[in-house]
C-alpha cells in the first residue's frame, strides 16, 4: 500500500514538472525540472526494485543529458520564442494519445503478476540457470552482458553511431571545425 | 568563458567531488557483476566526473586530461574491444560471444567475457559522451 502510495506521489510530481515545463519560456527551469522529472522517475523504478534501471535514469536522465541541455542553452540563449498557434493542436493530440494510452491500460495485468506468460519464458529460465552457466550474482548483468551480448552489442554501436552523428552535424561549427576552416583557407 | 566559477564553495565542493566520481565509476565498472550498475552506468559516471572538472577549471584543462581527438578514438575502441571478444570467443571454437570459451572453465570464461565487453561498453560511452560536450561547449564559444 505504501509502495502505491509512493508511486502516485512520484508520477503526480512527475506530472507536475511536465506541466510546468509545457508552459513555461523559461529553458534554464525547464532543463532544471526534467532533470528533477527524471530524477522522480528513477525514484519510481528504485520502488519497484529495478536499480539498474533506476541508476541508468539517474545518471542519464537527470545528469548528463541535464548538463547537454544547459550547455546548450548557455550556447543560444535562455528564452524561448512561444508559438501559440501550436497549442489547439497540440492539446488535441495529447488528449487523444493520453486516451489511448488509459484505454490500453485497461487490459494491462496486475503489477507484478507471477502466472504472466511474460514471467513463464525466458525470464525464469535466466532466473534459474543464471548462476550455474554465467556465474554474476546480479542476473541483470549476465542477461545484458552474455545471454544477450549481441543485443548490448547493438546498442554500443548506436551510442557510437549518435556520437559519429552529433560530430557531423555540430563539428563544422565553431572552432572545432579547424580542419574545415584551415583547408578553406587553403583554397582562398 | 562562462564556465569557470569563481565561487570558493563551488569550487572546493567540486575539487573533492570530481576525484570521488571518478573513483566512483570505476567502483560501479568492476562492481557490476555484484550490484546494480555495469559498464554503461560506469562509463556515464565517469564522464560526469570528467564535466565536472571541465566545469569548475576550464575546458582547457579537462582536455589537457581528455582531449577530443582522444575521446573520438575511445569511442571507437570500445566497440572494437566488444566486437573482437566476440571474435576471440569464435577463434576458440565457440558461437560469436560466446564467452565460456575464452578460459578454461566456463565460468571463468564468462567472466573474463562480462569483463572485456563492459569495459568497452563503458569506454565508449565515455568517449562518446565526451565527444558530444566538448562539441556542444564549441559552438557556445563562438556565439
Amino acid at each position: 500500500m505504501s509502495g502505491q502510495l509512493l508511486g502516485c506521489a512520484l508520477l503526480t510530481l512527475s506530472a507536475v514538472a511536465a506541466v510546468i515545463i509545457a508552459r513555461t519560456d523559461n529553458l534554464f527551469s525547464a532543463a532544471l525540472l526534467a532533470g528533477m522529472s527524471s530524477l522522480l522517475v528513477a525514484a519510481l523504478f528504485l520502488s519497484l526494485d529495478a536499480p539498474d534501471v533506476a541508476f541508468t535514469e539517474a545518471a542519464v536522465g537527470a545528469g548528463v543529458s541535464t548538463i547537454f541541455f544547459l550547455t546548450t542553452i548557455a550556447a543560444t540563449g535562455r528564452q524561448y520564442a512561444y508559438a501559440p498557434s501550436r497549442r489547439v493542436p497540440g492539446l488535441v493530440l495529447a488528449a487523444a494519445t493520453g486516451w489511448l494510452l488509459f484505454y490500453s491500460m485497461l487490459d494491462f495485468p496486475w503489477l507484478g503478476d507471477a502466472s504472466l506468460a511474460l514471467h513463464d519464458h525466458v525470464a525464469r529460465y535466466y532466473i534459474e540457470h543464471s548462476a550455474a552457466e554465467v556465474g554474476p550474482p546480479n542476473v541483470v548483468t549476465s542477461v545484458l552482458a552474455s545471454y544477450r551480448g549481441l543485443d548490448t552489442l547493438g546498442e554500443v554501436c548506436v551510442i557510437f553511431a549518435a556520437g559519429v552523428g552529433v560530430m557531423i552535424v555540430l563539428g563544422r561549427f565553431g572552432h572545432s571545425g579547424r580542419a574545415g576552416q584551415s583547408s578553406r583557407r587553403g583554397e582562398e | 568563458m562562462p564556465f569557470i566559477t569563481r565561487n570558493p564553495i563551488l569550487r572546493e565542493t567540486a575539487h573533492t567531488l570530481a576525484p570521488t566520481t571518478l573513483l566512483y565509476a570505476l567502483y560501479v565498472q568492476f562492481h557490476g557483476d555484484y550490484g546494480p550498475g555495469g559498464g554503461f552506468q560506469a562509463g556515464v559516471i565517469f564522464s560526469v566526473g570528467l564535466i565536472l572538472y571541465a566545469l569548475t577549471y576550464g575546458l582547457e584543462r579537462a582536455q589537457a586530461v581528455l582531449s577530443r581527438r582522444t575521446a573520438e578514438v575511445l569511442s571507437a575502441f570500445g566497440v572494437l574491444l566488444y566486437a573482437l571478444t566476440g571474435v576471440a570467443a569464435m577463434l576458440r571454437g565457440a558461437a560469436f560471444l560466446d564467452y565460456s570459451a575464452l578460459a578454461q572453465q566456463p565460468l571463468s570464461g564468462q567472466h573474463i567475457g562480462i569483463m572485456a565487453i563492459e569495459l568497452g561498453v563503458g569506454v565508449t560511452i565515455v568517449g562518446v559522451v565526451m565527444l558530444i560536450f566538448y562539441l556542444l561547449t564549441d559552438t557556445g564559444e563562438a556565439g
